[in-house]
């Protein structure tokens, strides 16, 4: 069996293990033995592709295995990676371990609130490691529908409202990307569902790529978060309990921006180039109203919900810019994002268990009652807007750059438009900082209020030291990167 | 004449008249101590019958009776598929028989039950207009019967009397049609027929005609009237087997009959399927989300599934007739196991079916909540349970032959369809409630079911050998 299935089949395992543990104590095991092996095996999974690549391999996907499933439609179960992938997989193992340890105080339905968390796990990986376009669209779905019990069940506020509005979006979204697959696999002769053997075909007719682009690209872009298709968000993950909102707003949405990738601009490139003026135009929207809608929320779930909104904009932007620098730097975007927000949506969630509020104007003097959460709160927030040496600048600043390379002066000019951006970041952020963590604490109840335990600690450790890593050493990361968007940004310009 | 022929093509039909009458027997014969074991007598004696007639046994088609039966391999597959449908119904039917006001009837349900099976395999294999009406028939007059079984619940009755005056109709209008085709090609034969039809005026109206009747069997709107009222008013066991068998029997012989008999008129019947198809996918999604009885609820919910169907039957290609089968294999394990979640529930609360009374139900019994999401989330199109795979394969189907408008409103409806899902789903995860259905253990002959039906649902997308194994008898234009 090849490494990259034990991938989504590692969740399945701890599902089983899950099923047949009687207390806690043992779906905690279950969980961090699970969590920690998909950690450790998403880090072995780095090593030996970087050591593919330095001994040569130059395929445009290593570690390639498939089995044929049903062949009257050429489905295959097709699986492989490039550095992209890699970097999402890196990504959602770090984020299923420490999604693991902020939930690690559940007390109501923990046998089923993980069981839930592993079947989402299982579509998140799967759809990363697929490069066959129906198996990757079955784990999108995988990936979505438990999203539903998540919230509904274990979320706060307005749940049962929010639940129902995400999982339909994302539905009708995920509806989209079925009819434009479809469209994809009819268009270029019905004879494979494999993304890459379809992009060397690179027959699709360009009045039908013209139809499937944007059905597709809006399809993704829904869980990517593109304006107007973005309500979802804000709800959705002001709703969802702690782990879910670090999964969702953290893996989950990359699925959107890795899938408009992957498939929009790869598999259409002649329309993605012709009609990207558009999304372009939406995708600046998002980043700039995002960062907007941040500065006026009280809730501290909302702000970040808004954030999100802003920074998976700008990973959309960013590869419609097609070329290497920016898209390189979509991917670093969806490393960096995905690594804050979620330590954002750990701390919040933190904070949230111990003053039973996130309404902004009712919290004040964190820093002196809960030192150290608050400190981790400040280095969120200074990685969101971009301080460098954090991850964000890194990103951001590739992004900036690569779209500045684009010499018209439409590109220009949403260019600049988008890098306003951030400097709103920095309004909210500062704001927030300003207001809930320093001041003297007005609350006399706050006062009595410890800081984090073990759990919690090692969940945010883990997470900055994610965070400081990518922003420290990112040459690593973006060559292992750069490399691998080539193939993809050479396809839309030839 | 060549008696051989008759028992090597017409087996399958053969065995089952031997089924039927069996049990009609035990039924006289058997005495007190015997009757304790008339469930399991039947069941035995269908498990028999289906391991006797899964596979087919002939590779080719062959004719009897000069014609008017024809046999097909993959009308045997679609046979199977009826029987094991019946087989589960009849598990799941054992609490309700074994109440007081039906018990002595129980020889009744089986005998009528396995004669409309009777009646849709000759259906489904008959190679001339008036054995297709016989077959039809045959279904349909003891189906009423058993949807007024409970006759002196006012409900049964009056959806029984609903059924038969309904079909009945339908069956008039339908038979008008054949009068039409007999005049103006001169034949009843679906093979002489086929070449002599022109697609004139009144062969145009014969087809629409023809096709009502079995619109009606389907409940395809705007023939649907009659089903959310039957389908509330039947005793539970025999809505489920008329929502999942009886359509299952009636779209795949529409689909044999457009296909063979109406291959000239193609584009005719392509576009009525069309308007049908958007019609009954979206009112009956649009009317689902209103329901509050569960029995209703699934009977909107099951005509927009036949909506669904309709989508293979519109390409006419053999890989559409594949996904057809596929579809309705996986349709009836998962609309099974919700009828059959249903079923349970209303025998162990003293008929509770609203969705009010569902609220809360994962606390007492967490289990049938479990198989009823999974049975939800399959009849919604959710991977990687069964359902998510043979819609895609629909939806491959009917857009190979073009139909992208239709597939994408199609598409646009399982999102509307998530949604009703979804509420029950809700109700029964979420919702707060203070006297939730009490605990209950339901009996075994249910439980096999439902864990027959949980591994359909989970099993049967997974593995592909099932649909590679369909894919090798069906047939197209």
């Amino acid at each position: 069996m090849n490494i990259l299935s034990l991938f989504p089949a590692i969740p399945l395992l701890m599902m089983l293990g899950l099923w047949v543990s009687r207390n806690t104590r043992q779906i905690h095991a279950v969980m961090v033995t699970g969590a920690s092996l998909l950690l450790g095996l998403a880090i072995a999974l780095v090593a030996i592709y970087l050591g593919m690549r330095a001994d040569g391999q130059t395929a445009e996907m290593l570690l390639t295995d498939s089995f044929s499933w049903y062949k009257p439609l050429n489905i295959e179960y097709s699986v492989g990676v490039d550095g992209i992938s890699v970097a999402m997989i890196l990504l959602s193992a770090i984020i299923v371990f420490t999604g693991t340890f902020a939930s690690w105080k559940m007390e109501t339905d923990v046998k089923e609130f993980f069981l839930w968390f592993c079947l989402l796990s299982v579509g998140v990986f799967g759809f990363f490691i697929s490069v066959d376009l129906f198996t990757m669209f079955m784990f999108y779905e995988v990936a979505l529908i438990p999203m539903y019990l998540l919230i509904g069940v274990w979320g706060t506020g307005r749940k049962e409202y929010s639940a129902m509005k995400l999982t339909l979006m994302l539905m009708g979204g995920s509806a989209l990307i079925l009819i434009g697959i479809l469209g994809i696999y009819f268009g270029a002769g019905a004879t494979t569902m494999d993304i890459t053997e379809i992009a060397a075909l690179h027959n699709i007719p360009e009045n039908m790529q013209r139809i499937w682009f944007p059905v597709i690209f809006i399809g993704f872009g829904v869980l990517g978060a593109l304006f107007p298709f973005h309500t979802w968000s804000p709800d959705g993950h002001a709703s969802a309990p702690t782990a879910v909102s670090m999964l969702h707003a953290g893996v989950l949405m990359k699925l959107g921006g890795y899938g408009c990738f992957r498939i929009a601009m790869y598999l259409l490139p002649e329309a993605a180039q012709e009609l990207s003026w558009i999304f372009i135009i939406l995708t600046t929207i998002s980043v700039v109203y995002g960062a907007f809608s941040a500065c006026v929320q009280t809730d501290l779930k909302y702000i970040n919900a808004y954030s999100s909104v802003s920074h998976c904009g700008l990973v959309l932007f960013a590869i419609l810019m097609m070329n290497t620098t920016a898209a390189t730097g979509a991917v670093l975007q969806m490393l960096s994002h995905g690594l804050m927000t979620a330590l954002f949506f750990a701390l919040i969630g933190m904070i949230y268990g111990r003053t039973h509020t996130r309404d902004i104007r009712e919290l004040s003097g964190l820093m002196k009652i809960m030192p150290f959460l608050s400190v981790c709160y400040v280095i969120a927030g200074l990685a969101n807007l971009g301080l460098p040496g954090l991850s964000g600048f890194v990103a951001e600043m590739t992004i900036f750059n690569g779209a500045f390379m684009v010499d018209d002066t439409f590109h220009r000019v949403v260019t600049v438009i988008a890098c306003t951006s951030i400097v709103i970041t920095a309004v909210y952020i500062l704001r927030l900082i300003g207001k809930i963590l320093y001041g003297t604490c007005e609350n006399p109840a706050h006062l009595k209020l410890t800081d984090a335990t073990w759990d919690e600690r090692l969940a945010v450790i883990v997470l900055i030291v994610a965070v400081a890593g990518l922003g420290l050493f990112p040459l690593w990361m973006s060559d292992m990167i750069s490399e691998s968007v080539l193939p993809v940004i050479s396809n839309i310009l030839n | 004449m060549d008696y051989s022929s008759i028992f090597s093509y017409m087996y399958t039909e053969i065995a089952l008249v031997g089924v039927a009458i069996a049990v009609l027997l035990y039924d006289l014969l058997a005495g007190e101590r015997g009757r304790k074991f008339f469930h399991c007598f039947t069941c035995i004696l269908m498990l028999l019958f289906i391991a006797g007639t899964v596979v087919p046994y002939h590779q080719g088609t062959g004719e009897v009776f000069g014609g008017m039966y024809v046999y097909s391999p993959v009308a045997g597959i679609v046979k199977s598929i009826l029987a094991i449908g019946t087989l589960i119904v009849f598990l799941q039917a054992d609490s309700w028989l074994r109440r007081e006001d039906t018990t002595f009837k129980r020889g009744e349900f089986y005998v009528l039950t396995l004669s409309t099976l009777l009646g849709m395999d000759f259906m489904i294999s008959s190679g001339h207009f008036m054995m297709f009406f016989i077959g039809l028939e045959l279904a349909s007059v003891p189906m009423a019967c058993l949807v007024a079984f409970d006759k002196y619940r006012h409900n049964s009755a009056e959806a029984g009397a609903k059924y038969i005056l309904s079909a009945l109709f339908a069956s008039g209008l339908m038979l008008y049609g054949i009068s039409f085709l007999y005049g103006t090609t001169g034949t009843l034969y679906f093979e002489d027929m086929a070449p002599a039809l022109d697609g004139n005026a009144l062969q145009i109206l014969a087809m629409a005609f023809f096709f009502t009747g079995l619109g009606f069997k389907i409940s395809l709107v705007p023939f649907h009237l009659w089903t959310a009222d039957t389908y509330e008013g039947a005793p539970t066991t025999v809505t489920s087997y008329l929502s999942v068998v009886s359509k299952a029997a009636a779209a795949f012989a529409l689909m044999v009959v457009l296909v063979k008999v109406f291959a000239q008129m193609v584009e005719y019947w392509q576009l009525m399927l069309y308007i049908v198809i958007v019609l009954s996918i979206t009112v009956a999604n649009l009317f689902a989300i209103r329901q509050k009885n569960l029995k209703r609820f699934l009977a909107f919910s099951s005509i927009s599934q036949a909506g669904y169907i309709m989508l293979a039957v519109i390409s006419g290609t053999p890989y559409g007739m594949t996904s057809l089968i596929f579809y309705v294999l996986v349709y009836m394990v998962a609309n099974l196991a919700a009828f059959g979640v249903i079923s349970a529930v209303e025998q162990n609360s003293d008929g509770k079916v609203c969705m009010d009374d569902y609220n809360g139900l994962y606390r007492t019994n967490p289990k049938l909540t479990v198989i009823m999401t999974l049975a939800l989330f399959s009849l919604a199109g959710i991977p990687p349970f069964a359902g998510f795979f043979s819609k895609f394969f629909i939806f491959a189907a009917a857009f190979e032959q073009g139909f992208h408008v239709l597939v994408f409103i199609a598409l646009i409806n399982t999102v509307i369809s998530l949604y009703y899902y979804l509420l029950v789903v809700k109700a029964m995860f979420i919702t707060p409630n203070d006297s939730p259905v009490a605990n209950f253990r339901s009996d075994n002959s249910t439980r096999l079911s439902l864990i027959l039906c949980l591994a359909g649902i989970i099993v049967l997308g997974l593995a592909s050998c099932i649909f590679d194994g369909i894919n090798l008898y069906s047939f197209g234009m």
